[in-house]
This record gives structure tokens, sequence and C-alpha cells, in this order.
């Protein structure tokens, strides 16, 4: 069954606090990862496999520079989620 | 002084071992005569020929932020845990610049490693057989690179006169304090953060040392393992953690009123030309170095009254280091009280010379040589050539200047001989 995109947001915020420990709450559709959430773009590399693992979807390479934010990418995996 | 022979004091000391979190903890379990060695539990320990080890006593993961923590090799995180340690120390509040009392271009790191990031190496090469391309780290080239505790200890104090690996197996930590030493004597720096880490607590390297007979196999006891000058040694035993002290023009040090542990007076180098591991039975590429250390630098025989020894508890190597003092010392030999510290510590291998430089340092500091233990049987050959520090701390003299040498050798033949005295 799809995700909805609050628990796409939630499951992200969960990626974000193992990763670049942000707190959840801090993690809103808004937020830039790289100005907001201290996400080097190594480490969006890992966001992005563990987003992919967590919503059975594939995000591309030519395609992750466009995620700049979490909302950003929460509409991606909304529409391409498996 | 000339810009080209400036005087060089250590100012702070760091350090995370098999005996404790930080350099007072350490010296504490050094003076008092503790075993860092233990068992090890792990699944993958069952199967191996060596089974004991020294892990560190502290994990590094409590004291660096997980975020941190999980972009770093093991080895870089101990390199950190003791360089914050050694900053602070020194009296420095903030990276430089941001202390003013430090320019960040006249501030250098030089931290070294035997292996470098083999775990993170070793780890990621399973993830990779195991779980596909895709779900290896985008980290791993940064946390296994050599130069990595280096760089990020680097990054931590703001340094940009020069960030250095020098890699020389077991010496590698003590060369990098005599590559530190150079950089400030010669004028390239102010200020020099160096030393030296490992973390190879791991089945691949256990085995190949294991398989290179270089390992104490004496599971049983694990505490009484690691017996250099003992007749019933029969290898090292393993340790991981970090030593980092920080090195500073004495003229720099005065100006900001530092207090001062003791003067790194110099270094003498050399290689062996003899075998890849083998180290030359009479101790010729030692008493090299030895007498390089004497010819190069201003250091009086008379005033060395400790020795902390390399002496890893192999049957060869502890009694060669001890001939070439006699040959190059001779009868000055007799007021050297030499300490094998790592009966206590186990082998940090490039970690060694850092965590031994901090034991040195505060020898000369509270006038005191920690004791070499698990000596039951004192090897002849090592009590005709020396005067070990057998069960118990000793007493080092009061009054006077001091000095005292931290050797290291490593697999290539290295020689490193660091000398350090009281101001």
């Amino acid at each position: 069954m799809a995700a909805t995109q609050e628990e796409i947001v939630a499951g992200l915020a969960d990626i974000v606090n193992e990763i670049a420990g942000i707190p959840v709450e801090d993690v809103q559709l808004d937020k830039s990862f790289t100005d907001d959430l201290d996400v080097d773009s190594l480490s969006m590399v890992e966001v992005v496999v563990a987003a992919e693992e967590r919503f059975d979807v594939k995000i591309p390479d030519e395609d992750v520079k466009n995620l700049k934010t979490v909302g950003d990418a929460t509409d991606y995996i909304l529409k391409h989620q498996g | 002084m000339s810009p080209t022979n400036r005087t060089v004091v250590v100012t702070g000391i760091g350090a995370t071992t098999p005996l404790g979190g930080d350099a007072a903890s350490t010296w504490e379990g050094m003076v008092a005569g503790k075993s860092g060695v233990k068992p090890l539990e792990q699944e993958w320990a069952a199967d191996q020929a060596v089974r004991i080890a020294a892990p560190v006593a502290v994990e590094p993961t409590e004291v660096i932020p997980r975020p941190q923590a999980r972009r770093l090799d093991r080895s870089a995180q101990f390199a950190l845990v003791a360089a914050k340690e050694a900053w602070a120390d020194a009296g420095f509040t903030a990276r430089a610049g941001e202390d003013s009392s430090v320019d960040p271009d006249r501030l250098g790191t030089v931290i070294a490693s035997g292996i470098g990031g083999v775990t993170t190496l070793l780890d990621q090469y399973d993830v990779l057989k195991e779980k596909g391309v895709r779900r290896v780290s985008p980290h791993t080239v940064p946390m296994l690179m050599p130069n990595g505790p280096s760089a990020n200890v680097g990054l931590l104090v703001g340094a940009r006169a020069g960030v250095h690996t020098p890699v020389s197996a077991c010496a590698s930590g003590a060369e990098a304090i005599g590559y530190a030493i150079e950089m400030i004597r010669t004028g390239r720096a102010d200020i020099v953060v160096a030393g030296g880490t490992e973390a190879a607590i791991h089945p691949l390297p256990i085995a190949a040392f294991g398989n290179m007979m270089a390992m104490s196999k004496n599971n049983d006891d694990p505490q009484g393992a690691s017996r250099p000058y003992d007749l019933a040694r029969d290898g090292f035993v393993l340790g991981e953690g970090a030593g980092v002290i920080v090195l500073e023009s004495a003229e720099h040090a005065a100006k900001r009123g530092a207090r001062v542990y003791a003067e790194a007076v110099g270094q003498g180098i050399s290689a062996d030309g003899h075998d890849i591991v083998q180290p030359e039975p009479e101790g010729r590429g030692i008493s090299h170095a030895l007498q390089n250390l004497l010819d190069r630098n201003d250091l009086d025989p008379a005033e060395i009254v400790h020795v902390n020894a390399h002496a890893t508890s192999t049957p060869a190597g502890d009694v060669a280091e001890l001939k070439a003092l006699r040959k190059v010392f001779g009868d000055d030999v007799d007021h050297m009280a030499v300490s094998a510290t790592k009966s206590m510590t186990g082998h940090l291998l490039g970690g060694a010379g850092g965590v031994e430089s901090v034991a040195t340092v505060l020898a000369l500091y509270h006038r005191v040589a920690p004791p070499t233990i698990n000596v039951e049987n004192l090897d002849p050959e090592a009590e005709a050539n020396a005067d070990i520090v057998r069960g118990e701390a000793r007493k080092l003299p009061v009054e006077g200047r001091i000095a005292a040498l931290n050797d290291s050798f490593g697999f290539g033949g290295h020689n490193v001989v660091l000398a350090f005295r009281t101001v």
C-alpha cells in the first residue's frame, strides 16, 4: 500500500534524524536539506538510498539534484512509489 | 634562536586508550600497573588463534555525537577524542582564528596511523557483497583514507599551515611527532597538533598478524599476555586508541603564558635495511637512530633518566632495542629507567608513538617512570643490557633537568626515537 504524504514526511524525518541528528519535529515540508537540515552532498546520497528502501522507489542520480526541500522529496516519492 | 632552530615545547596532551578515556585516567592506570587486555567476546573471535586484545576503555561514540561519529572511521574517532582533549588542555577555547591566540596559517596537524581506516574498508566491502553497490556508504573514501584522522583533527582546530600523515607501520605515531617538531623548529608553523591513532581490532588484521606469529596466543591469561622482557613472552597483544600532543614553539607558548609540560628536544630516525618484518637482531638500525638523535640535537646522555621502550613483547625485538641502548649510551644506560608500557596498553601500532609520547611527557612532568608489568622471569639478555622498571612505578630524580626517550619501530625497518626534557 502506498504511503501518504504524512507518512512520507514522518519517514524522511526519521531518516534525517538518523543521518544528521536533526530533531524529527524540525523536518517540515518547506525545509531545505542543505540549508536547514545539515545534510551535505554526501549525506544526501545516504538520505536518498534510505528513502528508496523505505518507500520502494527508485530515485536516479539525475533527479536527486532537484530534491532541494523535504516537500520536493515527498512529492517525488508520492508520484513514483511502487 | 635562529628561525630555523627554534625550541619546541609540549603544551597540551590528550589520549583515549585501553586504560582510560583521557590522558589523566590513562596515566593513573599506567602508574598503578593496570592491564587493559581482555578476552575477545565477539562471535568472530571463536575461530581465531588469537582471542585477546586491548580495546579502548571508553567507546568514542559515548563522547562524539552520533551524526558526526557515523561518518568517521573508528581511528578518526579516537584521534578526535584525543585531539579535542589536548587542544583544550593547551588552553585554547575555540578553533584557530576564533581563538585569537592562534593564527590558523601558523597551525598544523600531523596525525598518523599504521593501517588507516581498515575497519571501514572491510565493513563496506561486506556491505557491497551482501547488499549491493547502491548501499556502499558515500562516506567510505574520506573514512578509509589514512590521512582522514589528520584531516578531521585539522578541521576541528582550524589548521592551515599543513595537515600531514607519515606512514611507517608501528613507528607512524612517533614519526608524526618528529615531523611536527621539525615543522616548528624550521619555522613552518608555531603550533602543531600531533600524534597517532589506530583501530584495528577486527577479524582480518587479527588473523593476519596471528598468522605472522607476531601476536601472543596466551588466550587463557589475557592480563598476563603482554609481557615484555619476560622469558615467556610470545608476541604482542593488539591494542587500540590514540595519543595526541600539542607542540608549540617555546616563544609562542611563553607569549601566551601557556603551561609547558616538557621540551620536545628532537628526533633520531633511521631504517634497518635488513628485512621487511624481522628486526635486525643486534639493533644496528636502532643504534643508528639513537646516534642520529645525539648528533642532531643538543642532548646530554647524562640527563636521560627514562626510556619508554618500544618493547612489544616479541622474543627478538625487545632485546635488540636494549642492546642498541647499551651500544650507544654505554654506562649511561645504568641511570635510565626503562619502561615497557605496552605491557599494560597492548600494542597500538600507529597509535603507540602517540600514546607513549603522552606517557613519556607525563613521566617527566610527574618525575615517575611507569612500570613494566608481567615480568616474572626477567630475560637475562634484558637484565644484562638495561635497568627495567618491573612491577611497580619508580620515582625519577626529583631535582635538576632530566630527559626521557620514546622509542618506536615499525614493520619495514623504520626506527624513530623521540627525546623530551624537563624545562
